[in-house]
């Protein structure tokens, strides 16, 4: 566990150390607040005391904040050579992946609790489904929890953080639209699989308020299977013959 | 704690890297890796750091084998790989700190040992600076001191001094030897008379195959079994001296060195010597002998014919 933590720790201050995290921080906020309070389908214009506004926003957002974050972890290790030595440490190819997507959940933890105000805020607008609020939240986690482990795993196919970017928001997309959309296109059990790929499906289910195991085996099993692909890729440099 | 590699090969592809080598390690030796661009130096030490794992071939590493507990290994090892990469955006310090950490110093001793490392590389001018500010031989410190923070029991070093200027790689040396009394080090270079200069045995690789293996000396004895003389005799035609040279008994071969007056490189046979033989000749017919020595055969020409094909 400890090794786990050293790594998310030197992860973590390095974000802040380079502004990234002040300035992905700042840029969520602006715009989700944007387009929670002033533009658009609003909380005024929606006329409920509900955050659905401000979710709907952040799954947008999140799609391409956290690419952003991921694209340098592994990719940059490899082209400044970092990964050789931290590897020469007594670091195994997954605590190391598993370190980098400890940092960067942190890094949307800590930008999720400054939208805690958007929350108290509504709160003096009218009664709020404090379950839907919470489950949105909750919701939201996972969800960056699948799209973070993605964005790693792009990052370790390649030493190019633009390159890594990029697959990222491809793989992505995929998930987020293009599955749920061949799924509406077809019929029988190849609709039902993709739409049981699609993130989108369980997302909605749970920022409806319902938490159901299923959704979270999703969640978790998909965030597992990206990190130990990851973990796969890194480890090909044994395998090589 | 020594390090065994047996029958290590690696194969990159349809490319051997390196090709079945065998060698040992004692403790406390210091051990100089040599070899052309390529030839399997880097490849040897990434398997033997556990960073890489080999085609086929065990390295054991004080009776560990690579293939049993690599963490194990990987504690007992400091190890500074080729280009010295580090993470440019932190301070000297935090760096430290953070390696310490991931190599499971205990954390009441990480202070101590960070201040200690700090003064043996000659760091406390530099250590809150970020590491991406600081000069190539200031770098090549903080790799030292991040291979050496837990004080491990071997040392692998991949060019330590490359890049370095002449004052610079004379401190790191003087560093590495300073070290080397304690620990087993292996250090891979191409920089001949600094092996020379380190270690105590050194291993030639060429095309990912062990060439030669042996102390300089050793080396050098194995490389010209016969003596060479260098000898400038004066006051006669240069045809006479070297048919009265061709003729001494215990000469094998003469030959002239062009552009120069009457200078002629002569080989005895093995296990003999000439010079008693030259300078009675040069007596016996009142020629000036004006230069005799002795030619050692230096280690560039050893490695030079060991790598050349």
């Amino acid at each position: 566990m400890g090794t786990y933590l050293i790594i998310s720790k030197r992860e973590v201050s390095s974000f802040f150390d380079s502004l990234t995290a002040y300035v992905l921080i700042t840029a969520f906020l602006g715009i989700s607040g944007f387009f929670t309070w002033i533009y658009g389908s609003d909380v005024f214009f929606v006329g409920q005391a509900s955050l659905q506004s401000f979710f709907s926003v952040a799954y947008w957002s999140l799609f391409f904040f956290i690419p952003a974050l991921t694209m340098r972890s592994i990719a940059e290790e490899k082209r400044s050579g970092t990964l050789e030595m931290i590897l020469s440490k007594p670091v195994s190819d997954f605590q190391l992946v598993m370190g980098k997507f400890i940092a960067v959940f942190e890094l949307i933890l800590i930008a999720l609790l400054f939208t805690l105000p958007y929350y108290i805020t509504v709160m003096f607008l009218g009664n709020v489904d404090h379950g839907a609020v919470i489950c949105g939240y909750f919701g939201m986690l996972l969800m960056s929890s699948v799209l973070i482990s993605i964005g790693i795993f792009a990052s370790s196919l390649t030493n190019n953080q633009i390159v890594a970017f990029l697959l990222a928001l491809f793989i992505g997309v995929f998930f987020l639209i293009i599955f749920d959309v061949l799924a509406a296109n077809l019929t029988g059990t190849l609709a039902t699989f993709l739409s049981y790929l699609s993130l989108s499906t369980h997302y909605d289910s749970i920022s409806r308020g319902v938490v159901d195991t299923r959704d979270l085996i999703y969640f978790l099993s998909f965030t597992f299977f990206f990190l130990f692909l990851a973990t796969f890729v890194l480890s090909k440099r044994n395998l090589v013959d | 704690m020594g390090i065994q590699v047996e029958n290590l090969t690696k194969i990159y592809g349809m490319q051997k890297a390196i090709d079945d080598i065998s060698f040992e390690v004692k403790t406390g030796e210091i051990l100089g890796f040599l070899g052309p661009n390529g030839a399997g130096k880097t490849t040897t030490m990434k398997i033997i750091t556990c960073f890489m794992a080999p085609s086929s071939g065990d390295v054991k590493v004080s009776n560990i084998s690579i293939y049993e507990d690599q963490d194990a290994i990987k504690s007992k090892i400091g190890y500074l790989p080729e280009s010295n990469p580090l993470y440019l955006d932190m301070p000297v310090l935090e760096y430290l700190e953070f390696a310490a950490l991931i190599q499971k110093v205990p954390k009441e001793k990480v202070n101590s040992r960070i201040a200690e490392m700090i003064a043996v590389t000659g760091l406390n001018a530099e250590k809150h600076k970020k590491i991406g500010e600081l000069s190539k031989g200031y770098r090549q410190r903080v790799g030292l001191a991040q291979a050496l923070i837990h004080d491990p029991e071997i040392l692998i070093l991949d060019e330590p001094t490359t890049g370095l200027d002449p004052n610079q790689i004379v401190e790191i040396r003087n560093l590495i030897r300073e070290i080397g009394k304690e620990k087993t080090v292996i250090l891979s270079t191409h920089i001949l008379s600094e092996v020379e200069e380190i270690a105590d045995r050194i291993l030639i690789l060429h095309k990912g195959k062990i060439v030669a293996d042996g102390t300089a000396e050793t080396l050098r004895k194995h490389a010209s079994g016969s003596e060479i003389l260098r000898v400038q005799i004066l006051d006669a035609n240069s045809n006479d001296i070297y048919n009265a040279l061709q003729n001494l008994d215990t000469v094998h071969s003469v030959d002239i060195v062009p552009n120069e007056e009457n200078v002629f490189l002569i080989e005895s046979k093995e296990e003999t010597s000439s010079r008693r033989n030259i300078y009675d000749l040069c007596v016996n017919n009142k020629w000036f002998l004006s230069e005799l020595s002795p030619i050692e055969t230096k280690l560039e020409d050893i490695f030079r014919e060991l790598t050349m094909n």
